[in-house]
């Protein structure tokens, strides 16, 4: 089970590093969502696979006896998952907005604040003017 | 008493935020709270490190769970120090602000994003649990995120997705390193984690997650090759928030970075340290080589973050104590000098209409004492005495060689000279040269002019104070370097006395 769980992180990893690097904007965010999926079931596995053994001690024991299933990666990744559903639902919504504004989702094409500034201040106002803002 | 003082860098900006997001509508209102929260704040900070510096590390346990089965948040002098710089700041932000930000952004949340960002800062600082720390760092990004992105404009809204993307993906890495962590040790508590890490049975293992943190804080803090993300966002959104930005967000990247190999990766320092070394000079010689090339006084700037930031790491690296303390005073130093040139930028843009140098000039014949302004923490950058700069490269040349690190005292001598190249560049542009246009005086009320000018006077006067009265600031730095280099005392403090 561990084998099958490694594969498939490894294969989520794969993909999602790989839409991450693509030009368009959209295939990026699907490798980000697809990343964090992968880095949960990371933790997951990670916390050792143990079934059918919730960790409740026995009657009459005083402490946990091992093998146990560890609840605080579950834990974690409950966190994770909120705090990347919060992180997400913001990347949609920039890029959704990024794409209206800028009017392309190709990111061979963003690169105005890397290289030649054409937002440059002084060009942006003026267009800003000239537009009637 | 004194331990509850410990929950207060986290309630304060939390409470403030909700204050504010009740006047929502109320612009003033939100302004008086930001500068009343931001001096709360920064109060507490200095009662938090004058309990931490005559008491010794304070620990609160939350929801009193014994560690290391709770969260546990633990304030030492070095914790207590970044929580100071960081409510100092944002003070003189939150009053630069008053002047500064735009209507529109303000009703649009601005002052609420800030206390939530200073939330995230603070719970950083603060936190003895790694998970934890995961946690407030994405408290932290997702503030910066809204307010990099807030007003939507063009570049805003480019350099916002570069800076998220790339943040994730740090992000994703932290959360991976952590998941392996816990698998090695079985514990999230920093304490737990520093005894365990040194009894491990997979020393390899432990560096490998040791890089992977590395990587991880290195996106954070802007480290050479994992920079590129900064030029390209961080001179987009207002300048009021850059400046908050530069004196932020990458310092916490170098604090954790501190944090994690002073107390956790200390199996292989041979190998770590001298890593986190050679990327310092890196750091410092691209950045200062990236600034060479700009002409908008704002991309100038970032690049001189990442420059700065080396000199961080440099300390790191040499890992003595003389090195780390070095490093602790150049922290302060650079949060302020830095963040008084953004504002200085902000209003050279609103007197000269431009934030590009060519089209700057006539500013030292027109307004000398903004010209004195900019001289205090360029000079100080540069590393010229008596100013602060000077005595932080000081004593990180003399701690090089002590240690017989030859090249990277090199390095960062050179560098100096090349951020002084940098500094004399916006001196000749936009001070010395003759005005191409006529500089508009200062606009708005006069209120709203103090509140432009007085932050930078301070800041100025703070950077002279620091060199003139480096003494009493290095001797805490020492303080602090000495507690980092003791896990010891760290654990004890958390774990209460008990193995």
């Amino acid at each position: 089970m561990t084998l099958a769980l490694a594969l498939l992180i490894g294969v989520l990893f794969t993909v999602a590093l790989y839409l991450m690097m693509r030009r368009n904007l959209v295939k990026v965010l699907i490798g980000l969502i697809i990343l964090s999926n992968a880095i949960n079931l990371f933790i997951f596995t990670l916390g050792r696979l143990v079934r059918g053994r919730p960790p409740l001690i026995p009657a009459g024991e005083t402490a946990l006896q091992p093998p146990y299933a560890d609840p605080l990666p579950q834990a974690l990744i409950l966190t994770a998952i909120v705090i990347s559903f919060g992180v997400t639902a913001f990347a949609v919504a920039l890029m959704r907005q990024a794409y209206q504004v800028l009017g392309t989702s190709d990111l061979n094409e963003l690169r105005d604040t890397d290289i030649q500034p054409r937002y440059h201040p002084d060009h942006y106002h003026a267009e800003d003017e000239a537009e009637g803002h | 008493m004194g331990d509850y003082l410990v929950l207060f860098p986290l309630i304060v900006p939390l409470f403030f935020a909700i204050l504010s997001l009740f006047a929502w509508r109320a612009i003033t209102w939100q302004r008086g709270l930001a500068v009343v929260g931001t001096l709360i704040l920064f109060s507490s900070g200095i009662a938090l490190l004058d309990v931490v510096i005559h008491e010794g590390i304070r620990t609160v346990q939350i929801g009193n769970w014994p560690p290391p089965y709770g969260i546990s948040l633990v304030v030492d002098a070095f914790s207590a120090f970044m929580v100071v710089i960081a409510g100092g700041l944002a003070f003189l932000i939150a009053v630069f602000s008053l002047g500064s930000m735009d209507e529109a952004r303000l009703r649009y949340g601005f002052y609420p994003l800030f206390f939530v960002l200073l939330m995230g800062v603070c719970g950083a600082f603060i936190t003895g649990d790694i998970f934890n720390l995961y946690v407030w760092f994405e408290v932290m990004l997702m503030a910066s995120f809204v307010l990099m992105a807030l007003g939507g404009e063009r570049a805003q809204l480019e350099g916002a997705l570069k800076y998220v993307i790339l943040n994730l993906l740090s992000s994703a890495l932290f959360l991976s390193a952590t998941a392996v962590l816990y698998s090695l040790t079985g514990t999230l508590n920093m304490a737990d984690l520093s005894i365990r890490l040194r009894t491990t049975i997979a020393p390899d293992l432990v560096t490998t997650v040791a890089v992977m943190y590395l990587i991880a804080f290195s996106i954070k803090a802007a480290v050479f090759p994992l920079f590129f993300w900064l030029p390209a966002s961080y001179h987009t959104p207002p300048v009021t928030v850059t400046a908050l930005f530069s004196g932020l967000l990458t310092k916490v990247g170098v604090y954790a970075l501190i944090r994690v190999f002073t107390l956790l990766f200390l199996a292989d320092v041979a190998f770590t340290h001298t890593l986190i070394l050679a990327l310092g000079g890196f750091t410092m010689v691209t950045g200062v080589l990236g600034a060479a090339a700009q002409y908008d006084i704002r991309r100038l700037l970032s690049f001189h973050i990442i420059s700065q930031i080396g000199y961080l790491l440099m300390g790191l690296g040499l890992f003595t104590q003389s090195a780390l303390a070095a490093t602790l005073y150049f922290m302060v130093h650079v949060i302020i000098a830095k963040a008084v040139l953004f504002l200085i930028a902000e209003l050279l843009y609103r007197m000269g209409g431009s934030f590009d140098l060519r089209h700057l000039g006539g500013f030292y014949r027109a307004y000398p004492w903004l010209a004195l302004g900019f001289l205090l923490p360029a000079l100080s950058l540069a590393g010229v005495p008596p100013l602060s700069g000077f005595f932080g490269k000081l004593a990180l040349v003399q701690a090089g060689l002590v240690e017989g690190q030859f090249v990277i005292v090199g390095v960062s001598l050179a560098v100096s000279l090349l951020t002084l190249f940098s500094m004399t560049k916006i001196w000749n542009e936009a001070f010395w040269k003759p005005a191409s246009k006529e500089l508009r005086s200062l606009s708005g009320s006069t209120g709203q002019r103090m509140a432009l000018i007085l932050p930078i006077v301070l800041m100025g006067l703070i950077t002279l104070g620091l060199g003139l009265g480096a003494e009493p600031v290095y001797a805490l730095a020492q303080q602090a370097a000495a507690q980092l280099l003791d896990p010891g005392a760290y654990v004890a403090a958390v774990f209460g006395g008990l193995p």
